[in-house]
């Protein structure tokens, strides 16, 4: 039987809003337990949600980089269950009437052909506060910092037909928020999180049952837990056996999922409109506003890169990959006068030496304009590629601008003509014996044999000679 | 002192005739004689409220002339109140002691209002006779043994019984206007949205309305005045002016139109409390109003529709009391399960249980299109009546209550009849406009009150008109014997 595997993916992400969405408490990571809850994140008695609009207006940028709908009109609900570290009782969220309907991203499958991908809605919603059940000595802590976080639930169609679409989709619309600055993206943190729903069906045929998978807080997780749940299901239904519908955890360590829980043990949520919150009414100036002040998509900055820079495609998706690395490329290019130059520095030495440090690149040592300014002087001649890398080096060590390093340093390319030329002679008078090995060998043997020379010269030069007229005179003085 | 109107006490205060803390002392004299047999107040602030009057008695000498400067009143126990125990009438929030004033709290202590203690209540303001609190029952000071109405039936009983100049209220399906009816006061529900609700514990956020009772509607106009306004923490508070509402009080009522509701005066309503309201209509008749019948036609579909919403929004207003951060906690919980269970089951009164059920009941998956869905539907039926009813007339006027104030445990054992006494208060909830009470001819020595229904933010019209009526009558100026 050939199976075909269908996958759902909802993701939260978490909006990079200052405060919370419904109160005025700061939403920073990683503070002391409960220093920032304030008395509506605690849901005491008689406080009120007030709707933070820069959450609204994030919903509407994803909404509009997404090319979805965008809802005149939008309703929080109250998602009802207990849970100690849900103060209110409820969760509000949107449940009838999101604020987000319909788009579609587009992911690149692996033989470079182009998947839309449909996104069924995307709505706003407040996170929960978190359970700390170590450390307690047989009690449960509550942390109640994250209660209140705005989130948008971005829930897809089932599109994808294998982990790594799913995957590719899922770092689509990482690279989207991102790229809006809406989410900062943080797997580690939880400020992006992925669930997915997962079922087989023989080719063709009617959808299976489903299983929801949770706790996938990485790309390789998520491509892992959705692999081992498809042999899972297969081999369960290939025994006789039936997929029932369920919430299955994600164990990294055991690699393996198990039940959570069922649909059956599942809550009867009893969502009614929040009374207590007014409908969103977008009029359509906002939407317009948002539309007006986009920023450049990743897609469309691929082409563009592609297009104006002259490079390939896979060049152009490396460099626009995060938003972060299409800027500094940018400036970079900008700044040395050769885009191409740069895109090689970038995507190699460059983001070479920030993996090798473990660094992020906003800790990067070396700016942008430090690298095209570096990158300057080797399309003026100032200095040689191979030059260039000690000087990034030492660039990336904190001894400041590559001029300043190549003056200190004496790496100045030498152009002087006079100079080399003396150099040249002096090593051609050196090794008499290779001279007239090149001269009696024929046309075909001699540019291998050319290297002999010129690597003397540059190992008389410190490096330093012109590559391009120290060839010239060798070739003319042999 | 007491019996004095608050333009007479403001008077008084600024001419030095009496201090604040003279007249707060007089207050809580009255209190502690008063309310060991009434029962209506659950906290009384005696140290706070006279520092709260020396501090009046020192803006007053400043030059404060605010009105209710130094004016003794009481909270229903709903607002919450920064150090001062709020316990919503229930076990569960015994000893929950808020952080915060609620706005009209706030704004009330800025209007200089000394607070001398915190009104009992029917337990999270469901109830019609305050016998539903953890407290036990508030009587009626016109009679001991009756009930003084509820939710907001310490608060009625105290302004009845001049233990305080004023009180605030909340009115969800008559909790302000019933009480007030039964205790002969004037009370105020004010449009929804007039007056913001943070800080007051909710109950059903989208009925749920603080209001003023007072001895008159000129004392209510005074409340209502620092009391109503908009307030950004609260999302439905309305953003609309709030006029002067004392300035338009005397207008006249020549051409008045006064709609007159066949469905209010019909079957269910005792004759004499019908031949009052009559009384009153021709009051105003005399004074050149014009009385119009008009029909309300869904009016009997008023109270299973808010029992459907109001329990519905209750059941998920009150999950925030689960033992977990604040309030009730059951001892020595086994688990989670057993510490949800056990807080809920005696942190809360059998009536707060009851409606925790019935809105769970009605929000469940494969109900909730058949209740909640349906009753939202009938409550824009019940408003489009309303809106009808106002393209003809000015105010509508009927009964506040079916009968006046019954003995305490006569009705407490039959939910579905102590419903009904609120059959005439709850369309105006659902419907989101403002209503009023006011006392007219008593019947059998008993208080009746009159309930004045405005449009939406008619609130100056409703004052205007009540305070005509009580320039021309003294209905509202009468005392409960023993309390005079």
């Amino acid at each position: 039987m050939q199976w075909e595997t269908v996958i759902g993916l909802e993701i939260h992400a978490q909006l990079a809003t200052r405060s919370k969405i419904f109160s005025g408490a700061s939403t920073a990571f990683g503070a002391e337990p409960n220093t920032q809850a304030c008395t509506i994140d605690l849901g005491l008695p008689g406080v009120l949600p007030v709707l933070n609009q820069e959450a609204v207006r994030m919903a509407i940028t994803f909404g509009v980089a997404i090319q979805a709908e965008i809802a005149p009109r939008s309703v929080f609900a109250r998602k009802n269950y207990f849970y100690p570290d849900l103060p209110k009782g409820y969760q509000i969220s949107q449940f009838e009437l999101p604020i987000v309907g319909k788009g579609r991203v587009e992911i690149e499958l692996e033989d470079g052909t182009l998947k839309p991908v449909g996104v069924t809605r995307a709505h706003l919603e407040e996170d929960a506060g978190k359970s700390l059940h170590e450390d307690f000595h047989g009690m449960t802590g509550v942390d109640l910092n994250r209660a209140g976080t705005p989130l948008l639930e971005i829930v897809s169609e089932p599109d994808m037909r294998s982990a790594k679409e799913a995957v590719a989709y899922a770092k689509k619309i990482h690279q989207i928020v991102q790229y809006l600055g809406i989410c900062d993206g943080n797997m580690q943190e939880g400020s992006f999180r992925c669930d997915a729903n997962v079922s087989v069906r023989p080719k063709g045929g009617p959808l299976g049952t489903r299983a929801e998978l949770k706790n996938l807080n990485s790309f390789r997780f998520l491509e892992r837990a959705i692999n081992i749940e498809v042999e899972r299901q297969i081999d369960l239904i290939e025994g006789g056996g039936a997929v029932v519908q369920e919430t299955r955890l994600y164990d990294a360590d055991k690699d393996e999922t198990r039940s959570m829980r069922s649909k059956e043990e599942a809550n009867d949520y009893r969502y009614f409109p929040d009374p207590d919150l007014l409908p969103v009414e977008l009029d359509a100036g906002l939407i317009e506003s948002v539309r007006a002040g986009m920023p450049e998509l990743p897609d469309a900055k691929r082409a563009r890169f592609a297009r104006d820079y002259g490079l390939s495609s896979y060049d152009a998706a490396v460099l626009t990959a995060s938003k972060g690395l299409a800027d500094y490329f940018e400036l970079a290019a900008k700044v040395a006068g050769d885009a191409k130059l740069a895109a090689n520095w970038v995507m190699g030495e460059f983001s070479g030496a920030l993996n090798q440090a473990g660094l992020a690149l906003e800790q990067s040592p070396v700016s942008a304009e430090q690298l095209g300014g570096m990158l300057l002087r080797i399309v003026d001649n100032t200095i040689s590629g191979k030059i260039a890398k000690q000087v990034f080096e030492a660039m990336w060590a904190g001894e400041g601008s590559a001029d300043r390093i190549i003056e200190a340093r004496g790496l100045k390319q030498i152009t002087d003509s006079g100079a080399i030329e003396a150099v040249v002679d002096a090593v051609l008078q050196a090794n008499p014996e290779q001279v007239a090995n090149y001269r009696n060998a024929d046309e075909q043997k001699r540019p291998k044999m050319l290297g002999f020379f010129v690597g003397q010269v540059m190992k008389q030069s410190k490096g330093k000679a012109n590559p391009q007229q120290v060839n010239e005179l060798l070739l003319k003085k042999l | 002192m007491h019996n004095k109107s608050i333009s007479e006490l403001a008077h008084g205060l600024r001419t030095g005739e009496f201090t604040s803390v003279e007249l707060t002392r007089v207050h809580l004299d009255r209190i502690a004689s008063h309310n060991p047999t009434l029962n209506c107040l659950v906290s009384v602030c005696e140290e706070g409220a006279l520092q709260e009057a020396e501090l009046a008695d020192r803006r007053l000498r400043a030059g404060d002339v605010g009105q209710l400067a130094g004016i003794p009143i009481v909270h229903k126990d709903i607002f919450c109140t920064d150090g001062v125990k709020t316990s919503c009438g229930s076990r569960m929030l015994d000893n929950f002691i808020a952080p915060y004033d609620a706005h009209v709290v706030s704004r009330l202590k800025q209007a200089g209002v000394v607070m001398l203690g915190k009104a009992n209540m029917d337990e999270f303001a469901m109830g019609s006779s305050n016998e539903n609190s953890f407290y036990g029952p508030v009587h009626n000071p016109w009679q001991a043994g009756a009930v003084p109405g509820g939710s907001s039936g310490g608060s009625a009983a105290a302004v009845a019984a001049r233990l305080c100049v004023a009180a605030t209220g909340t009115d969800t399906g008559g909790s302000i206007r019933q009480p007030a009816a039964f205790c002969g006061i004037t009370g105020l529900k004010p449009t929804y949205g007039r007056v913001s609700r943070y800080g007051m514990v909710a109950f059903a956020s989208s009925l749920d309305q603080g209001g003023p009772m007072a001895r008159s509607a000129a004392d209510a106009a005074a409340l209502l005045q620092v009391m109503a306004g908009f307030d950004g923490r609260d999302s439905t508070s309305a953003e609309q002016p709030v006029p002067d509402y004392s300035a338009t009080l005397n207008d006249d009522l020549k051409g008045l139109r006064i709609g007159v509701p066949k469905e209010y005066l019909g079957e269910g309503l005792e004759a004499a409390i019908a031949d009052s309201i009559q009384a009153a209509l021709g009051e105003f008749v005399r004074q050149g109003a014009e009385l119009v019948d008009i029909s309300l036609p869904n009016t009997h579909l008023g109270v299973p529709t808010y029992y459907v919403v109001a329990p519905a929004e209750c059941s998920s207003n009150l999950s925030r009391f689960d033992g977990v951060r604040y309030g009730y906690r059951c001892s020595e919980p086994r688990d989670l399960e057993d510490l949800y269970k056990r807080s809920r089951g005696e942190g809360f009164g059998a009536e707060v249980k009851r409606r925790i059920m019935i809105g769970t009941y009605a929000l469940s998956a494969g109900y909730y299109d058949a209740y909640y869905l349906k009753a939202q539907k009938i409550r824009h039926l019940i408003s489009d009546d309303f809106r009808a009813a106002f393209e003809q007339v000015d105010v509508i006027m009927g009964p506040t209550a079916p009968s006046t104030a019954f003995g305490i445990g006569e009705k407490s054992a039959d939910p579905v009849t102590m419903y009904l006494s609120d059959i005439y208060t709850i369309a105006v909830n659902l419907a989101g406009l403002p209503g009023m009470s006011v006392p007219v001819r008593p019947v059998n020595g008993m208080p009746v009150g009159l309930q004045l229904i405005g449009n939406y933010f008619q609130e100056a019209r409703l004052l205007n008109v009540a305070h005509q009526l009580q320039q021309a009558t003294n209905w509202h100026s009468a005392t409960p014997a023993g309390f005079e």
